[in-house]
C-alpha cells in the first residue's frame, strides 16, 4: 500500500487512472459536437437509458458476459435517440421535454427490471451504473516500482474495461479524423451540409451512435455521471477559451485528461492528508471538471468574466474622458474658456470624472489652474474631432433617419464614441451650430 | 418480460388488489398511497407550467443538485445539534444545494456564451458528482455509516413512516395551493412574458415563485420517488396532457389527473407486488399514460394524425380519378386506365386498390369485374373538380403571373382545398374581367 498521501501506487492506481483518463478523453472529444449542436443533454439521456438495455441483455442471456451487456446497452442508447426523435416529431413536443419523457421512463424501466433480476438471486447494482467501480480495477501482481514493469506483464494484466475504453478512444479519434470536415459543416450549418452532399441527418445519427458507444464503453468503469460530465464540461470549457473549432477540440482533449488525472489524485490522495479513506474517484473527476470550467468562466482571456469587466470599465472611462473634453469644447464655443471642476461632474459618477480628469491632465489634454479647467491645443484637437462626429451624426439622424431635431442628441451622444465614422455632411448641424472642419 | 413480471407478482388475489386500490390496507400503506397521489397531483399542476415555460429539463438539474445537500446535511447536522437522520434536516440540505444548482445554471447563462442545454448538463453532472463524492465519504468515514442515504437516489416509498408522508403531503399541497392561487400570473408569464413585463407584472418574481413550486415538489418527492425519477413526475404528465387539449385549464387538470393517477396506481401496485420499487412503477404508469396519449389522443395523437393524412390523400386520389373520367367523357374506368392513372401519380398497386374501394364506399362508383362504373355522385364530383381545376388555372394565369405552361402542375395541388366561397368569388372576378368561364356552371353542390 501507499506510504505517503500522494504516493502513486502501481497496483491500486494505474488502471483506474488509465480508465478515467481514457473515458474522459473519448467523451470529451465527442462532447465538442454535442455542445455545438445544443445536444448536450442527449448524452445525459443516453447514459440514463442504457440501464434497461443492460438488464434486459442480462435477463435474456443470464450472464454478465460483457459482449451481451454491451450490445444491450448500445441498442438501448440508439433506441433513446430514435424515440426522442419520434416523440419530438410525431408528438410535436419540445425537445427538452421529449428527452425528459424518454430517458426517465426508460430509466424507471431499468430500475424495475433490476429488482426483477435480483428476485432471481442475481446482484445487479444500479448504484454502480451511476458511479462506476473504478476501485475494482486493481493490478494484483503489480511490481513495486514503475521501472520494474515488463511490457508483456502489463499487457496481460490490462483489465477488459480498460481495453474497451482504449478501443473506444481509437474509434472516436478515427471518426473525428476522417469526418472532421463533415462534422464541422453539419454542426454549424446543417442545411448547407445537406446541399453539399453530406446529409446532416446521417452525420447526426453517426454522432449519436458514437455517443452511445462511448457511454456504454465508459459507464462500467467510471459510471454514467462522469460520462455526462465529460461529454459536456471539457468541451464547454474549451468553447470559452477559443473561437476556432480545431483548437477547441484539442483543448477539450487536454482539459479532459487534466481533469481526469486531477480528480483522481484529489479523490485518492487528498483525504489521506486528514487521515480519511479515499472517496469516489469518478465523482471527484466530475467535480474537478466543474472547477476547471469555473476557472475558465472567470479567467478566460477572451470571454472570461474578469476580462469582460475590465473591457467594459476601460470603455466607460474612455467615454467619460471624451465627454469631458466635449463639454469643455462646448463651453469654450460659448465664450467661457475655463470651467469649474465641480460643474463637470454633474450627472456623472464623481469617481469616474476625477479619474478622467487625472488621465486627461497627464496626457496633456487639459490644464487645471485655480480650480478651473481648460483645454490645451492637443485636447482641443481631440475635442473638435469628437464634436464634429457628434454633429454629423445629428445631421444624419435628422436628414436620413427622419428623427425630429429635438430627439437626436441622446443617440448622437452614444454614436460619437463609435469607431464607425458618420457620413460627410454640411457645415451646420440641425440645431444651427457650426460643424467643425476636418483636422 | 411479462412472464417475469407476472411471476414476481404471483399469489396476489383479486381481493387483495381491490383492498389495496380502495385503501383498505395497513395504515402505513394507506398513508404512502395517499401521499404519492397528492404528490402526483401537485407535480402535475406545477409541471404543466414548467413545461409551458420550457423549463422541463431545468428540473433535472435541480433534482440532481439535491444530492450533495442531502449528504452534507447528514454530515453537518450533528454540528448544529440536529438529528442527522431527520428527514426535514436532509430535505433542507437538499433544498439549499438544489436552489444553488438552479442559480448556477442561471449564472452560466448570464456570464458565458454557453447555451441552456450545456448549462443544465454541467450543473447536473458536477453537482451529482459532488454528491457521489460526499456520499462515498459518508459511507467510509462517518461513524454511523451512510444509513440509507442511497435511498434518495432511487426512492424508497415502502420504508416511509407516517410522519415522513405527512411532510411530503404538506410540501406537495403547499405547492398545489400556491400554484392555484397564482394561476393567472403563471399563465401570463408562460404565454407572453414580454407583454407581462410591459403591463407591469413582476415577471422575475413570478418566475421565481414558479421555480420555488418546482423546488417544493422535487424535494417532496425525493424520498418516495428518488432524485433521478422525480423529474419524470414533473415532465411526463403535462406532456401526456398536452396531446389532449389546447386549453390551459384543461391541460392543468388533465396533467394533475395523470400525475395523481400515476402516484396512486404506482404506489398501490408497488405495495401489492414484492420487489416493485414505487418510484419506478409510478414513473412507468405515467409513461403508459404518455404512450396512450401520444398514440390515441383525438386531435394531436399519432393515430388520429395518420388517419387524417390518409383520408386527405384518398380524397385527393379519388378526385384525380373522377376528374380524369370527366375529362375523358367516360362513365366507366377500366382496370387498364386505373393502372395508367396509378403510374401517372405514383401510386402503389395497393394504394390504387384502396382508392377503388374508397370510391365504391363513398357511393361515387360501383365496382364491376373489369373496373368501376361512375354513379351520379361521382359524375357530379368529377365535373366539380374539373371545373375548379379550370377556375384555378385561369386564376393563376391572370392574377398570380404564372406562366401557362407551369399552371397545370400547381392546380393539381390546390384544387382540393378550394372552398365554395372562394369559387363564387373567383367566378365573380373572372366574370367582371369578361374572361371566358369554363363550362359546367351550376354544378357546385
Amino acid at each position: 500500500m501507499s506510504v505517503g498521501p500522494v504516493e502513486f501506487d502501481l497496483a491500486r492506481d494505474l488502471f483506474p487512472l488509465a480508465a478515467g483518463v481514457l473515458a474522459a478523453l473519448g467523451c470529451g472529444l465527442l462532447g465538442n459536437f454535442l455542445v455545438l449542436r445544443r445536444l448536450s443533454l442527449m448524452g445525459d439521456a443516453i447514459s440514463h437509458s442504457v440501464l434497461p438495455g443492460l438488464v434486459i441483455a442480462f435477463l435474456v442471456t443470464s450472464s454478465r458476459g460483457s459482449l451481451a451487456m454491451f450490445i444491450g446497452a448500445t441498442v438501448a442508447g440508439l433506441a433513446t435517440v430514435v424515440l426522442v426523435e419520434a416523440v419530438k416529431r410525431l408528438g410535436r413536443v419540445e425537445s427538452g421535454a421529449a428527452m425528459g419523457v424518454v430517458f426517465s421512463v426508460l430509466f424507471a424501466l431499468g430500475v424495475l427490471l433490476i429488482e426483477v433480476a435480483s428476485a432471481r438471486g442475481v446482484d445487479l447494482d444500479a448504484d454502480c451504473v451511476l458511479h462506476g467501480q473504478l476501485e475494482t480495477l486493481v493490478w494484483f501482481s503489480a511490481p513495486d516500482h514503475l521501472s520494474d514493469v515488463a511490457l508483456g506483464d502489463l499487457l496481460r494484466a490490462v483489465p477488459q474495461e480498460v481495453t474497451t475504453l482504449g478501443i473506444m478512444v481509437v474509434v472516436v479519434l478515427a471518426f473525428l479524423g476522417l469526418f472532421f470536415k463533415e462534422l464541422r459543416i453539419a454542426a454549424f450549418d446543417p442545411a448547407l451540409s445537406t446541399t453539399q452532399g453530406f446529409h446532416a441527418g446521417i452525420m447526426h445519427y453517426a454522432l449519436m451512435v458514437l455517443v452511445a458507444f462511448a457511454t456504454v464503453a465508459s459507464f462500467e468503469a467510471v459510471g454514467s455521471i462522469l460520462v455526462i460530465a465529460m461529454l459536456i464540461c471539457p468541451a464547454s470549457t474549451a468553447r470559452l477559451l477559443t473561437d476556432r473549432l480545431r483548437t477547441q477540440v484539442w483543448l477539450s482533449a487536454a482539459i479532459a485528461v487534466l481533469t481526469a488525472s486531477g480528480g483522481y489524485i484529489a479523490a485518492t490522495a487528498v483525504p489521506g492528508i486528514w487521515g480519511k479513506e479515499e472517496v469516489n474517484a469518478a465523482g471527484s473527476m466530475s467535480v474537478f471538471a466543474g472547477l476547471v470550467l469555473a476557472i475558465a468562466v472567470v479567467f478566460s482571456p477572451r470571454h472570461g468574466v474578469v476580462v469582460r469587466r475590465l473591457r467594459q470599465r476601460r470603455l466607460a472611462r474612455a467615454v467619460v474622458r471624451e465627454d469631458l473634453l466635449a463639454t469643455l469644447y462646448r463651453a469654450s464655443e460659448s465664450g467661457r474658456p475655463g470651467t469649474a471642476v465641480t460643474t463637470l461632474s454633474e450627472g456623472r459618477a464623481p469617481r469616474l470624472v476625477r479619474a478622467a480628469m487625472r488621465v486627461s491632465e497627464r496626457r496633456g489634454d487639459v490644464r487645471v489652474a485655480e480650480g478651473r479647467v481648460s483645454l490645451t491645443d492637443r485636447g482641443r484637437r481631440v475635442a473638435k474631432a469628437l464634436i464634429r462626429r457628434h454633429r454629423l451624426w445629428e445631421h444624419y439622424l435628422v436628414d436620413e433617419a427622419g428623427l425630429p431635431p429635438d430627439h437626436v442628441h441622446g443617440t448622437a451622444e452614444l454614436l460619437e464614441h463609435l469607431e464607425t465614422l458618420p457620413p460627410e455632411g454640411p457645415q451646420v448641424d440641425p440645431h444651427g451650430r457650426e460643424i467643425p472642419g476636418d483636422g | 418480460m411479462l412472464g417475469t413480471l407476472a411471476s414476481a407478482g404471483g399469489g396476489v388475489t383479486v381481493g387483495e388488489i381491490v383492498e389495496t386500490l380502495l385503501l383498505r390496507t395497513g395504515f402505513n400503506t394507506r398513508m404512502v398511497i395517499a401521499g404519492t397521489t397528492l404528490l402526483g397531483i401537485a407535480s402535475g399542476v406545477v409541471g404543466a407550467f414548467a413545461m409551458l415555460r420550457k423549463r422541463s429539463l431545468m428540473t433535472d438539474a435541480l433534482s440532481h443538485a439535491t444530492l450533495p445537500g442531502i449528504a452534507l446535511a447528514f454530515l453537518f447536522a450533528p454540528v448544529f445539534g440536529l438529528a442527522s437522520r431527520s428527514l426535514a434536516v436532509l430535505l433542507i440540505g437538499a433544498t439549499v444545494t438544489g436552489v444553488l444548482g438552479v442559480l448556477c445554471v442561471q449564472a452560466i447563462l448570464r456570464l458565458t456564451r454557453l447555451r441552456e442545454d450545456a448549462a443544465i448538463g454541467i450543473v447536473l453532472s458536477v453537482f451529482f458528482g459532488a454528491g457521489v463524492v460526499a456520499l462515498s465519504y459518508v459511507q467510509v468515514n462517518a461513524p454511523s455509516g451512510s444509513a440509507g442515504l442511497n435511498a434518495f437516489i432511487f426512492g424508497q416509498a415502502a420504508t416511509m413512516q407516517a410522519h415522513d408522508v405527512m411532510l411530503m403531503a404538506v410540501l406537495a399541497s403547499g405547492a398545489l395551493i400556491a400554484s392555484i392561487a397564482l394561476f393567472k400570473e403563471f399563465t401570463l408569464v408562460c404565454f407572453n412574458d414580454s407583454f407581462a413585463r410591459v403591463d407591469g407584472w413582476p415577471v422575475s418574481a413570478i418566475d421565481l415563485a414558479m421555480m420555488a413550486m418546482v423546488v417544493l415538489v422535487t424535494v417532496a418527492g425525493l424520498q418516495a420517488v428518488g432524485l433521478i425519477l422525480v423529474v419524470a413526475l414533473l415532465i411526463v404528465p403535462p406532456v401526456a396532457a398536452r396531446f389532449w387539449t389546447e386549453r390551459l385549464w384543461l391541460l392543468v387538470m388533465l396533467s394533475a389527473l395523470f400525475g395523481g393517477a400515476s402516484g396512486y396506481l404506482g404506489a398501490a401496485i408497488s405495495a401489492l407486488l414484492p420487489r416493485m420499487p414505487a418510484g419506478a412503477v409510478i414513473v412507468l404508469t405515467a409513461g403508459v399514460a404518455f404512450g396512450v396519449s401520444m398514440l390515441f389522443a383525438p386531435s394531436r395523437g399519432v393515430v388520429a394524425g395518420a388517419l387524417r393524412r390518409l383520408r386527405l390523400r384518398l380524397r385527393i386520389a379519388s378526385d384525380h380519378v373522377l376528374e380524369a373520367a370527366h375529362d375523358a367523357g367516360a362513365d366507366r374506368i377500366e382496370r387498364v386506365t386505373m393502372r395508367e392513372l396509378a403510374d401517372l401519380h405514383g401510386w402503389s398497386a395497393w394504394f390504387a386498390w384502396v382508392v377503388r374501394r374508397w370510391l365504391i364506399g363513398a357511393r361515387m362508383a360501383t365496382g364491376t369485374r373489369d373496373g368501376i362504373v361512375l354513379r351520379e355522385r361521382g359524375r357530379r364530383r368529377g365535373r366539380q373538380v374539373s371545373r375548379n381545376h379550370a377556375l384555378w388555372e385561369q386564376y393563376l394565369v391572370s392574377y398570380a403571373d404564372i406562366a401557362p405552361s407551369h399552371v397545370d402542375w400547381s392546380v393539381d395541388l390546390v384544387e382540393h382545398v378550394l372552398s365554395e366561397e372562394l369559387i363564387r368569388d373567383l367566378e365573380k372576378k373572372l366574370a367582371q374581367r369578361g374572361e371566358a368561364l369554363p363550362s359546367g356552371s351550376g354544378v357546385t353542390a
